[in-house]
């Protein structure tokens, strides 16, 4: 199993989701986050007084699946999650050790 | 000079004595009214239910602009750690004043006294009741000049409509104030400063302005709702108060981004619609005056947004929605004073250059001069309230404010003008001074300012021990 975790832009979540479904993907979490990487930040002007926002809005997602899918995944989101310009986002994948559904104790790619 | 008022006092107990006693005295009395009529101006005006009934909504509209138009105009612009005590202070600012007024303030101000101070006659509104007979009140509010060739101050609403649409005013000028020094002054300073200020700095300069025995009514400067008494007075004050207490911890580096400004939105829209009460509340009575003050009002506000808004949008590349609504309110306070004495064509003139002139002194005139202003209230109140002052004795119709006594009423031009300036600049002078002094009577007593740890984790956790969510 793999927890793929990708940072993209808000605006994207849905795409992303609906090309995530047909691939069998039955679940994942959703946070909004702030942070920066090359995009480094935007400029806001309230009354003349300029503020660098270097924290930028952000939508994590974090999906679990089995091993095997890891690649389709993440070119899905990439595909997805695209625009071209700058801010678009990262993926990292890491592994899982174990999964276990809370109601009925299924184990591993059975819980997911 | 106190005579007047006391014998309305006393006419309440006298008079029905007066009507038991007037069919054996008819004779004499008749050639002794006839000839008192002849001597003293008429007795005062009857009440007028349209009036009393407009002046009752407009005093509604007035309280709506600082609870919750202004504390939510403020709440808005300031960071998210200091929302609660920005709102705190416009609040406990209305319960505080509230009182202040009914103990003195009300009779410092509107009472005949002398052309700087009115008399002590209303005390805790000592007398307001005297002219309720049988639940109704059977005569209209008189102010008496208290001087020969002065007219007297009719209107044809209870004292007690007139007293709240003032207090309603009262409130919202100290209120104005805080927003220079947001996010950094103790709370338990504000008390006592706003206690003091209002007794001193306000009740004195409504009394100049607007009571028929003050200097300033008496020379002639034209202030129909406020531009002195409210927006230049507390404009000024904004400055001295953020002079002395400094700039807030951070300023210059950290982000001070406004926290929410859907609030700002909304604030500066409720203080827009309660201007009309403000405005055209001022005529005093529901006539065609009020509906050239709430006219005028409308475009000119208009027209600073707009004028903030293009100006912006050149100069700086993006219109933005706290420049419309900043532009908005400077078209308020400039068209305070004028309304009520100008026309359509001179509003938006007096709008377009409030919205510019504004604009600039907020975003350019400030950090070319350094001082830390939180909210602006020195860049549009005082410069707003400077220009709509100055402007009213160039666009002032004198047919709007002409009397049988003026017929040609107060037409604005070059005489005008100087009278506008010299308003402007006694209000400058004593507010300012007036501001420092008490200022330092606060610092003795409680300090002014939270310390900078405090300053930084901000003043709602620290001061109300509470958090906006």
């Amino acid at each position: 199993m793999k927890l793929i975790m990708a940072i993209i832009k808000p605006f994207k979540l849905d795409d992303v989701r609906e090309a995530l479904t047909p691939l069998g993907v039955q679940g994942l979490t959703v946070s909004e986050v702030k942070g920066f990487g090359r995009q480094k930040g935007q400029t806001e002007i309230y009354r003349g007084a300029e503020y660098h926002v270097s924290f930028l809005p952000k939508i994590k997602i974090e999906v679990v699946v089995p091993a095997d899918l890891t690649d389709q995944v993440i070119e899905a989101i990439t595909k997805a999650a695209h625009t071209g310009k700058i801010g678009d986002g990262k993926i990292f994948v890491l592994g899982i050790e174990r999964a276990q559904r809370i109601r009925t104790g299924e184990l591993d790619n059975e819980a997911l | 000079m106190k005579k007047p008022l006391n014998l309305w006092g006393l006419s309440a107990l006298v008079l029905p004595a007066l009507l038991l006693a007037l069919p054996a005295f008819a004779d004499d009395a008749a050639t002794a009214a006839a000839a008192a009529a002849a001597a003293a101006p008429a007795g005062p005006p009857k009440l007028d239910s349209g009036d009393t009934a407009w002046m009752l909504s407009s005093t509604a509209l007035v309280l709506l602009m600082t609870i919750p138009g202004l504390a939510l105009f403020y709440g808005g612009m300031v960071r998210k750690k200091n929302v609660l005590a920005t709102l705190m202070q416009s609040f406990a600012i209305t319960c505080i004043v509230t009182i202040v007024w009914t103990v003195a303030g009300y009779s410092i101000a509107f009472t005949t006294g002398n052309a700087y101070f009115g008399d002590f006659s209303r005390i805790l509104l000592n007398g307001i009741a005297g002219f309720i007979v049988k639940g109704n009140d059977t005569q209209a509010f008189v102010l008496a000049s208290g001087i020969k060739d002065v007219a007297d101050m009719s209107t044809t609403i209870p004292e007690t409509v007139y007293m709240m649409f003032q207090m309603t005013f009262a409130i919202i000028t100290p209120a104005l104030i805080f927003g220079a020094v947001a996010d950094r002054m103790k709370f338990s300073a504000v008390v006592i400063f706003v206690t003091m200020w209002s007794l001193l700095i306000y009740s004195p300069i409504a009394h100049w302005v607007w009571a028929p025995s003050g200097w300033a009514n008496q020379m002639g400067v034209l202030d129909f709702a406020g531009g002195t008494v409210v927006h230049i007075n507390a404009g000024i004050a904004g400055l001295v108060c953020c002079l002395v207490l400094g700039k807030r911890v951070g300023y210059g580096s950290d982000n001070m981004a406004p926290y929410n400004l859907a609030y700002a939105v909304i604030g500066a829209s409720l203080l827009w619609v309660g201007w009309f009460g403000f405005n055209a509340g001022s005529a005093t009575a529901a006539n065609g005056r009020a509906g050239m003050a709430m006219t005028v009002t409308q475009i000119a506000t208009a027209a600073a947004a707009l004028g903030w808004m293009f100006a912006e949008w050149i100069t700086k590349g993006k219109p933005s929605v706290l420049g419309a609504i900043s532009g908005a309110v400077a078209g308020l306070v400039a068209i305070t004073p004028a309304s009520g004495f100008v026309l359509p064509g001179g509003s938006i003139v007096i709008g377009v250059a409030a919205g510019v002139i504004c604009f600039w002194s907020a975003t350019s005139l400030k950090h070319l001069l350094g001082y830390d202003d939180s909210l602006d209230v020195f860049g549009v109140h005082c410069i707003g309230g400077i220009v709509g002052a100055l402007l009213t004795g160039v666009f002032s119709y004198g047919a709007l404010s002409a009397t049988d006594a003026s017929p040609d009423g107060s037409p604005g031009g070059l005489d005008q003008l100087k009278i506008q300036a010299i308003g402007v600049a006694s209000t400058l002078v004593y507010s300012g001074v007036g501001t420092f002094i008490l200022l330092m009577i606060t610092k003795a007593l409680v300090g002014l300012r939270v310390d900078a740890e405090e300053e930084r984790e901000g003043l709602d956790i620290v001061l109300h021990g509470e958090q906006v969510f």
